[in-house]
């Protein structure tokens, strides 16, 4: 059950700006989202691990070896503001997590 | 009248018991990121690099770039996980740790949640004074540094007033392994010198690994210190707090010690203690309110969708324990017992940080006492007054050609540490120093007794004395030998002439 708090709240966390009437729009769609998913576990039973991904596929890496990097003009081409090299953002009254 | 900022130390830990945790971040020094393939500043070849010239599409997140696992991070995380006595998972997954921060562009952190690569581990510490502690560790997981904002404007140059920041994702994509204890009880009123204590055997580690450079002030290695202090006899958990920016070993126990006394302070005085991050300034030696925890640390983790899970064979974990090095205390242990040093002599080469170095003199075949009493001594401090790294100023094969010269008698104490100083003026080597300084002890015994005669003669009372059975007279004596000599004589041989000839 989808509560029109908790979408709200996730609204907050992803910064998405909703009016009262599309929160209550999207507690009904994702409601039934949720319940639609949920009826895999009726079917799933408890020897089908979860999975994250269709295809049981492992091990994908590379070997650590330093390649072609993106030259300074590259990196800052689509950025609203640069201050030289750096990239330039509005004071954030937040702090790294 | 204001309450005390901060209750006095021992009172504190007589009414509350420290109760730590402990995140520890450790940056890889592989020669790539974690993600992409740009080369990565934590990697001795790279460090010194213009802002943003070490990202690729992925660094930045930018659409259609997809991350690629880094296999020597991989290999790197599951060496140290064995190191820290932690278990493999047969299974691990990255997650997606979702905030919105400039420090990573693309609004998330790749991280792991629920499926760490390792976990249930154990370290052993040592105290100063030779006591264990055994931390126990909850997980060792991989993830991304972030990039380097600098804020700009404001007073201080410090986020709060800033106009705004400037950002460089030269670190974005930098390999993490954070390890994070498990809550340590039981420190009592250790607790500070225990989690330098912990840091410090966490960095031996990584060292002793070859993983990460482990430089602190460079962020190679970063400490989040959690404490709370729960009343005596009340059984129950205190309010953490959880310190930052703590950059080095000394800081590590210099902020709990404040963390401590401050939280008491607040809780004597009926207040209560704030859950939020703290910021420690090393400049003031106090700790600061950073950003309350709220509703904003739901990040909403999810497994990443881009990466696949991490499922190394038995055979690689058994390849990577095979080849650990000795564990740092273990190590400690084998070296204290074949040197027969003392706890507060070999605690003494530790605290120093030359343990590599006596180890190497005495391999180069000094005795353990007296590799132990050059490095810690005369070059110690000569190194101190240079304000230079000792290990920089001489090298062991050096301190160990420098003992032998004093064991086969060329050289006293009092001229070895001539020899020394020219040695490290870049003289030579030490036996050419004594050969163009011409400090030699003069070992013929026909220029030591001709002095001898002369001091005899020009003071008979002693002479008088010593033949009197006063042996403790020669010292007058000696001491004008060896003036004589230029210091260049072996005390006790010039005594044993002393006696004889006055004697005689």
């Amino acid at each position: 059950m989808i509560t029109t708090e908790q979408v709200a709240h996730l609204a907050n966390l992803a910064r998405i700006a909703l009016t009262p009437a599309e929160i209550d729009k999207l507690t009904g769609e994702l409601g039934t989202i949720v319940d639609s998913i949920a009826k895999v576990s009726e079917v799933a039973g408890p020897d089908v691990p979860a999975t994250s991904h269709p295809i049981r596929l492992v091990n994908v890496s590379r070997p650590d070896v330093p390649g072609a990097t993106l030259s300074t003009e590259e990196a800052l081409a689509g950025a609203p503001e640069h201050d030289g090299a750096r990239f330039k953002v509005s004071a954030i009254l937040g702090e790294e997590q | 009248m204001a309450k005390p900022e901060l209750m006095d130390y021992d009172k504190a830990i007589e009414l509350f018991e420290p109760v730590l945790g402990f995140e520890v971040h450790v940056e890889l020094n592989t020669r790539s990121k974690m993600f992409s393939d740009a080369p990565n500043p934590a990697h001795p070849d790279f460090h010194v690099a213009e802002a943003n010239t070490q990202i690729t599409p992925v660094d930045l997140g930018l659409p259609g770039s997809l991350p690629v696992v880094n296999e020597e991070a991989i290999k790197y995380s599951i060496s140290l996980g064995l190191a820290l006595g932690c278990s493999i998972a047969p299974s691990s997954r990255f997650a997606r740790k979702n905030y919105f921060y400039p420090d990573l562009a693309k609004n998330y952190q790749i991280s792991q949640f629920d499926e760490p690569i390792a976990f249930d581990g154990n370290v052993e510490v040592e105290l100063a004074d030779g006591r264990t502690f055994q931390i126990p560790i909850e997980r060792a997981h991989m993830e991304e540094d972030a990039g380097k904002l600098t804020h700009v404007g404001g007073a201080t140059g410090r986020i709060q007033g800033a106009e705004y920041s400037l950002v460089d994702y030269n670190r974005a994509g930098v390999p993490l392994v954070e390890i994070v204890t498990n809550i340590i009880y039981g420190a009592e009123g250790d607790a500070p010198e225990l989690a330098k204590a912990y840091v410090s055997a966490i960095r031996d580690i990584v060292v002793s690994l070859g993983i990460s450079e482990a430089r602190m002030e460079r962020g190679n290695l970063r400490c989040d210190a959690n404490i709370s202090l729960s009343p005596r006899g009340s059984g129950k958990l205190g309010t953490r707090t959880e310190t930052k920016n703590v950059n080095s070993l000394r800081s590590v126990e210099r902020a709990i010690r404040y963390e401590i006394q401050r939280q008491a302070a607040i809780l004597a005085g009926g207040g209560t203690i704030i859950q939020e991050t703290r910021h420690w300034h090393e400049d003031t030696g106090r700790t600061s309110a950073g950003r309350p925890k709220s509703d904003a640390d739901d990040y909403r983790y999810f497994p990443e969708p881009d990466l696949l899970p991490v499922e190394p064979s038995t055979q690689l974990i058994e390849e990577l324990r095979a080849a650990l090095p000795e564990p740092p205390a273990v190590r400690h242990r084998r070296l204290k017992e074949s040197w027969g040093f003392t706890d507060l002599e070999f605690q003494d080469v530790v605290n120093s940080g030359l343990l590599v170095e006596v180890e190497a003199t005495v391999t180069a075949g000094a005795s353990a006492q007296q590799a132990r009493k050059w490095w810690t001594g005369e070059i110690a401090r000569l190194a101190n007054a240079a304000g230079e790294d000792a290990a920089t100023l001489v090298s062991p094969q050096q301190v160990a050609n420098l003992v032998a010269l004093i064991d086969d008698g060329t050289l006293t104490d009092r001229l070895a540490r001539q020899v020394l100083e020219g040695v490290i003026a870049g003289e030579g080597t030490p036996a050419e120093v004594v050969e163009s300084r011409g400090l030699a002890v003069v070992s013929d015994d026909t220029a030591l007794i001709a002095a001898i005669d002369d001091a005899l003669a020009s003071q008979p009372d002693v002479l008088a004395k010593i033949r009197d059975g006063k042996v403790q007279a020669a010292g007058a004596v000696i001491g004008a030998v060896m003036k004589a000599m230029r210091g260049q004589a072996d005390a006790a041989r010039v005594r044993e002439l002393v006696l004889e000839r006055a004697n005689a």
